[in-house]
């Protein structure tokens, strides 16, 4: 069978969350590879989790929180930027395509964003292949 | 009752973890006098392989497995020691993590060596000859060594029982441990023997025991750069001090000298992977997402005692 990747979004209730709702109602499409976790904020997303998609074989993790100045706990966001962007150098030190990885802002009226990113991103994963962690976890 | 038996065994370490237990001193003593040593090598006993492979199954009550796993031999003696001991930990943070030495999973053995027996500027090797795993001198005499394989944390080889942190654990964990050890009174199988507190908790500059609050960090600075305020927490400071995702047992021995605490405690209790938890705490504490741009080589910092304990470090790209 063809590979079809698995991409795992961890959305913030708040925001990207209720964008990919609205997507929805709006009738924006978006790839059947998306696989959506509702988390309370960005700030909940503890580097550990993305870790732990990978070993459990996602291709793809895409973090979605709300704008700055936007946060329902005002600060959840900024710490969520600082961590993504140490873990990030820290797993491409240890051999992981940053790619695979990405943090956007995205409220709940933005629809029709959610979309585009998504078939972004699922487009940049395809390019990208299979998890190299498979098989090995 | 009969004196309790222990082994203890150096595999992919440096000697320090056996100097804890030595350190124990005048304890030691009472150690000797409550616990008979079945095996303790390369260090301190005089004994054989072949007389610990004779022992009977089971026949150990408590084995203490120091360095990590990074050769067959050590591999080896892990399993027998297993089979022989009832309660096996993995002592200190080299055997219960991977420790400093498990940074070597940064490298192929084949970089290693020949950055070791070729390349160094001190070596005189001409023929380039490279440790050979077995070699026949004079048409006879087989000569074999062990064989040099990825660095692994004790429970990647063999199931262990309790964890115990530090490089090396501090002597007075160490007699804590011990004594636990002695009147039974351990945590559950598969558990570290811990306080469960952070080094943050008993911590002299903590902010937060001192009634004030906590403050971000607005730089980041190597330990080489100005003099800490011996009053303030280093990590306010800009000193990247892993003290809240470590365990305390040593009773926070880095900080109270200035230093930042660099893990060598092991995770705090219910963190898995240390690296990524020290990059959430760490990343939470700083003023601005550009500050960790200025972070240095993160993974030496984070990673530094357990490297093979990460999930992301096993799929490294060399
Ligand atoms: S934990 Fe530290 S002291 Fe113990 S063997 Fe490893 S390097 Fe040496
Ligand atoms: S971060 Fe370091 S210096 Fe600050 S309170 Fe914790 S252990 Fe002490
Ligand atoms: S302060 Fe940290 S690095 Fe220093 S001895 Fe304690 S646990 Fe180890
Ligand atoms: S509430 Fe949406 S990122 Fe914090």
């Amino acid at each position: 069978m063809a590979w079809e990747p698995r991409i795992i979004v961890i959305a913030c209730q708040w925001c990207t969350y209720q964008g990919a709702d609205l997507a929805g109602s709006l009738r924006y499409s978006y790839p059947p590879t998306i696989h959506i976790v509702r988390v309370p904020c960005s700030g909940r997303v503890e580097p550990e989790f993305i870790a732990e998609a990978f070993r459990r074989g996602a291709d793809g993790i895409f973090i979605g929180g709300c704008h700055f100045g936007d946060c329902h706990y005002k600060e959840g966001n900024y710490k969520a930027i600082r961590r993504f962007k140490l873990f990030k150098r820290l797993a491409t030190d240890l051999g992981v395509d940053p790619e695979r990885i990405q943090l956007e802002w995205i409220s709940g009226s933005e629809g029709k964003r959610f979309s585009e990113a998504m078939t972004e991103f699922d487009a940049k994963i395809r390019e990208l292949g299979p998890n190299p962690f498979k098989g090995g976890a | 009752m009969s004196k309790p038996k222990l082994a203890f065994y150096l595999a992919g370490g440096c000697g320090g973890c056996d100097m804890s237990i030595v350190d124990l001193s005048e304890a030691l003593v009472d150690v000797a006098t409550v616990l008979d040593i079945a095996f303790w090598a390369p260090t301190v006993a005089d004994a054989k392989y072949k007389d610990l492979e004779a022992m009977p199954s089971g026949s150990i009550d408590v084995g203490l497995f120091s360095g990590n796993v990074r050769n067959s031999e050590h591999e080896h003696i892990a399993k027998v020691l297993r089979d022989k001991c009832k309660v096996l930990i993995a002592f200190g943070i080299c055997a219960a993590c991977g420790g400093i030495k498990g940074l070597v999973n940064l490298h192929t053995t084949e970089q290693l060596l020949e950055t070791a027996y070729i390349d160094t500027f001190s070596t005189d090797n001409p023929d380039k000859v490279l440790p050979q795993v077995s070699y026949v001198e004079n048409g006879k005499y087989e000569l074999t060594l062990p064989a040099l394989m990825d660095s692994k944390k004790l429970d990647e080889v063999v199931p262990v029982d309790f964890y115990v942190g530090g490089c090396p654990p501090h002597h007075t964990h160490v007699a804590k441990a011990v004594n636990a050890i002695l009147t039974g009174q351990l945590p559950p199988a598969g558990s570290w023997i811990t306080m469960g507190k952070a080094v943050c908790e008993v911590c002299d500059k903590n902010p937060v025991l001192q009634g004030k609050p906590k403050t971000f960090a607005k730089t980041v600075k190597r330990i080489y750069e100005g003099n800490p305020d011996p009053n303030t927490c280093l990590l306010e400071q800009g000193y990247l001090c892993l003290g809240p995702v470590t365990q305390g047992d040593c009773g926070s021995k880095c900080p109270s000298v200035d230093i930042p605490c660099r893990g060598c405690g092991g995770p705090i209790p219910g963190v898995k992977d240390f690296g990524l938890r020290a990059v959430s705490a760490i990343a939470s504490m700083l003023d601005n997402e550009d500050l960790v741009d200025q972070i240095p080589d993160p993974v030496h910092l984070f990673y530094r005692y357990t490297l093979p304990s990460s999930f992301l470090g096993k799929r490294l790209k060399r």
